[in-house]
């Protein structure tokens, strides 16, 4: 009873039925396009939208780099890496400036991505109105007619309440001034570097069915007020306690040896080739 | 290097791994595919039934490799579903045609074809059968020849044939006009396996979701709805349980083929639940009446809980006023789907260090903000 799976894992009539609805979300940046999206090896929720779009791009030449948060060893990206290499064979980088396609979850690497480069992202919730309309129905509806009040009314309830307003990561943009997208939770830090990126940026969510997709050159735009202009995450004075770097996104951690609180590259790449030497100064 | 929280890496989980595989062999015992498919075939069946695939030996595979873990089984068969082409679509099958092992009605004592109690638990007393910790495989095949005399002592004569087209119970109901009439649908149903959800659904949308959906969900959302989340108390008109054949059209063959000209593949196991629901009936003059509306459940394999619960929201979801969740597409079809429940919620185990960052920053800085407007 051995069976041998099909190169990439899925059969080829599925990957041509995701790569056509790529195709339509290039052609419509921001929209999301329903699709019928394959139960997979991993967990529904654990990244197989962004699973699904890199098995259905993927060729034999291509180099994968995978991270998770940030970091490619992290057990996620660690399991999906592996899954994607058994079933291709291709070659696998840490290196973000070796690699042709990245998937990620939450995180854009901090070094630029080159128009060569394909950047899929996981999304675990790509419906930006949710929180504010729970049915499907209706959030289609509201973006067919740009219709995006609730989206402002939330950030605006913030400010009345908080005084600021408080998303965290997946905060909305407004894309190619037509689509308000929720840009899977990637940092506020992160969410300019969507803005006319030379690279094509694909978002799959698998659990939820959808693709979207943002072009190279398309303009992304953080939802804001022009009297509360957006802000991005405060690292006021923090620098990376392991390479030195600041104005990169930094986490917090625990010094083991001094049980300081200290700060820490989100990007374990972009950290260690910036203490090996090769990443520029900033 | 610095300290990185949860590094993992390969070696973690290759290491976690190897643990997990020594738990499943830990108890120094095997189990071959074979006796799990003589002795746990509702779980098997299960199995496919979640997991939308009928591959019997597949699936006690699937079990054995879980452990036993049904969702982890579904799993498995549902990302085994995902390799495979489709090649063929099968004629419709119809139900009439069930090869009928058990077929009761709690609408009517007296049904033509007559009540067929079948194998059922449903009158058991479920006290636990200590004997059975000391059974053994001679022991069944003995029990087996007694119980095989036994019943063939006390069998009534069935004429040939006449398990293989049983009447239907709503017949009569329909010959009487009080059932209510729906014009037959006979668009192409939509697979839900290739096409995502949208709303409103049609039939065949909500069908095949329950009927792949998580057995316990379907139970307890359609219990919701007949205890006061909803408006439908059914009465079951019939359930039945057998076998149906599927047969694909030889390839080339017109619209019009003949059964006759059809490939066999095989039968498989299912139960129907016709229900019947009073549903308030407006007619032109305004005038209301009282009729039969029927909700409909079919599931793969024998678990009639699952096929009751089935027809009852099958109806629910069919109403055009929606007052309770159990009668919101949305609501239930989103969330009765075993795997993207279990996925999601397993997914919170998953490292968020980098959005909680984003929530904590977002976090203090209302605080300073709040605290700011103090000063001022």
């Amino acid at each position: 009873m051995r069976k041998n799976y099909n190169f990439a894992f899925l059969d080829e009539g599925s990957k041509r039925e995701i790569r056509r609805a790529i195709l339509k979300g290039v052609a419509i940046p921001g929209y999301q396009v329903p699709f019928a999206s394959r139960e997979m090896p991993i967990g529904r929720g654990w990244g197989t939208g962004g699973l699904q779009l890199t098995l259905s791009c993927i060729g034999p030449d291509d180099v994968l780099k995978v991270i998770d948060q940030g970091s490619d060893a992290s057990v996620n990206a660690v399991s999906i890496r592996g899954l994607v290499h058994e079933t291709t064979g291709v070659d696998t980088t840490t290196r973000t400036q070796d690699a042709t396609l990245i998937q990620s979850r939450h995180r854009i690497p901090e070094r630029p991505l080159t128009r060569d480069q394909l950047l899929v992202l996981q999304v675990p919730t790509p419906e930006p109105l949710r929180t504010y309309e729970p049915r499907e129905t209706v959030t289609r509806r509201l973006h067919a007619e740009a219709e995006y009040t609730g989206a402002y009314l939330e950030l605006f309830e913030q400010i009345v309440r908080y005084g600021t307003t408080t998303t965290g990561a997946d905060h909305p943009v407004m894309v190619g001034g037509r689509y308000v997208m929720a840009p899977s939770p990637i940092p506020r830090y992160d969410n300019a570097r969507l803005n006319m990126a030379d690279n094509l940026t694909l978002l799959g969510a698998g659990r939820e069915k959808k693709i979207y997709a943002v072009p190279p050159y398309t303009r992304v735009e953080s939802l804001a007020f022009d009297d509360y202009p957006f802000v991005t995450e405060e690292f006021e004075g923090a620098c990376c306690h392991v390479c030195g770097a600041t104005g990169v996104y930094l986490t917090q951690t625990v010094d083991p040896v001094t049980g300081e609180q200290v700060w820490q590259c989100s990007d374990t790449d972009y950290c260690a080739q910036r203490v090996s030497g090769e990443q520029g100064e900033e | 290097m610095g300290y990185v929280a949860v590094t993992g890496g390969e070696q973690a989980i290759s290491a976690s791994l190897d643990l997990n595989e020594r738990r499943r062999v830990a108890g120094g015992r095997s189990v071959d595919v074979d006796t799990v498919l003589s002795c746990l075939p509702e779980l098997v069946c299960q199995v496919q039934s979640e997991g939308s695939l009928w591959a019997p030996e597949v699936a006690a595979v699937a079990v054995k490799q879980a452990c036993g873990s049904v969702e982890e089984a579904v799993f498995l068969m549902r990302a085994y579903r995902s390799t495979l082409e489709r090649l063929y679509t099968s004629r419709v099958i119809d139900t009439n045609e069930m090869h009928v092992d058990r077929r009761i009605s709690a609408a009517f004592k007296d049904i033509e074809g007559g009540q067929i109690l079948g194998a059922t638990r449903d009158y058991a007393h479920r006290l636990i059968e200590f004997e059975l910790a000391d059974e053994t495989t001679a022991d069944v095949r003995d029990r087996l020849r007694e119980l095989e005399a036994s019943l063939d002592a006390s069998a009534v004569e069935t004429p040939a044939g006449v398990l293989d087209r049983v009447p239907r119970v709503l017949t009569y109901l329909r010959s009487i006009d009080m059932v209510r009439d729906y014009p037959l649908d006979d668009t192409e149903p939509v697979d839900i396996t290739k096409t995502p959800l949208s709303f409103p659904a049609p039939r065949s949308v909500i069908l095949q979701a329950l009927s792949r959906g998580l057995t316990q969900a379907v139970i307890a959302i359609g219990y919701a709805a007949i205890r006061g989340f909803g408006l439908s108390h059914p009465t079951v008109g019939e359930l039945r349980r057998g076998t149906v054949a599927v047969t694909v059209d030889a390839p080339g063959a017109g619209a019009d083929a003949s059964e006759d000209d059809a490939y066999y593949l095989g039968s498989i196991p299912v139960t129907e639940v016709e229900s019947l629901i009073v549903a308030d009936e407006v007619d032109e003059d305004g005038a209301h009446r009282s009729a039969l509306d029927v909700g409909y459940g079919l599931v793969v394999g024998s678990d009639e809980s699952k096929a009751i619960a089935m027809s009852v929201l099958d109806h629910s979801l069919r109403a055009d006023d929606v007052r309770f969740p159990t009668q919101d597409q949305e609501f239930v079809l989103y969330h009765i789907d075993g795997v993207e429940a279990t996925g999601f919620i397993s997914h919170l185990k998953l490292p968020h260090y980098v959005t909680f960052q984003s929530k904590l920053d977002s976090a203090l800085r209302s605080m300073a903000e709040k605290e700011d407007e103090a000063d001022a």
